[in-house]
């Protein structure tokens, strides 16, 4: 079975993105949302959590929550994707089961 | 006390991202109310409050008000000290590039345009803590 996991935290703030990485497995999604979208930017401090999970995992982040912020044109992780709204849809209908790390 | 008015030195210390929260928008305006009381009040951002003054911030997609343009507007209320800070900063992966652009006007130096953002180390943080009155924290 395989999970999306969406997480809505800062890396620099809070542990959610951690704990998901750490407890999601091979084959999972990992879509970054709200303030977890900052988890995606590649000169980030916290850029190893996202890196490790793309290993055997996607990661995907919500492009209308880095316009928000002002994130559109930085650099993000290598294999990190995109998504917007419908993608966001798309994604909970791919996937068995939706788990967000809060 | 101020050497400038009879007013205390007022420092906000942002460190919430915007928003996720309610944090980054309701400093702002207890700021502005501050301001408007004419006391000497300086920002200080820091953790993730640095990501508050990212330039390009565009929330036509998520629904949401983009409150960001009134920081440009502290300069016209004698809010001319925003400090930003570095270790923050890289942190993040951001420069100063990354960031908008604030300018206040100097009426002691014929309203020269000069930069609100100020950048300061941790340790500088650790001063500019001690000469406060008053700390209020969002």
């Amino acid at each position: 079975m395989a999970i999306l996991h969406t997480v809505n935290k800062s890396p620099y703030e809070k542990a959610s993105l951690e704990s998901c990485v750490q407890r999601s497995d091979a084959g999972a999604a990992i879509l970054l949302i709200e303030d977890g979208v900052y988890a995606a930017l590649a000169g980030g401090a916290k850029a190893d959590l996202v890196k490790a999970a793309l290993a055997d995992r996607k990661v995907f982040v919500l492009e209308p929550d880095l316009k928000a912020r002002g994130l559109a044109d930085q650099a993000l992780i290598e294999g990190v994707e995109s998504v917007d709204f419908d993608g966001f849809v798309d994604l909970t209908t791919q996937y068995d089961q939706v788990n967000a790390w809060l | 006390m101020s050497e400038e008015n009879d007013g205390k030195k007022f420092m906000f210390v942002n460190r919430r991202a915007p928003y996720g929260t309610i944090y980054a928008q309701e400093s702002l305006e207890v700021v502005l109310i501050a301001a408007a009381l004419e006391q000497d009040v300086s920002l200080l951002f820091i953790d993730d409050g640095v990501f508050q003054l990212t330039k390009g911030q565009n929330t036509e997609g998520v629904g949401m008000k983009n409150f960001s343009p009134a920081y440009a507007a502290l300069g016209d209320y004698d809010v001319s000290k925003l400090y930003v800070e570095k270790e923050s900063l890289e942190e993040r992966g951001l420069t100063l590039d990354d960031l908008q652009h604030l300018t206040w006007e100097d009426e002691d130096d014929d309203w020269a345009e000069k930069d609100s953002i100020r950048l300061v180390s941790r340790d500088e943080v650790k001063k500019l803590i001690e000469e406060q009155d008053v700390l209020l924290s969002f």
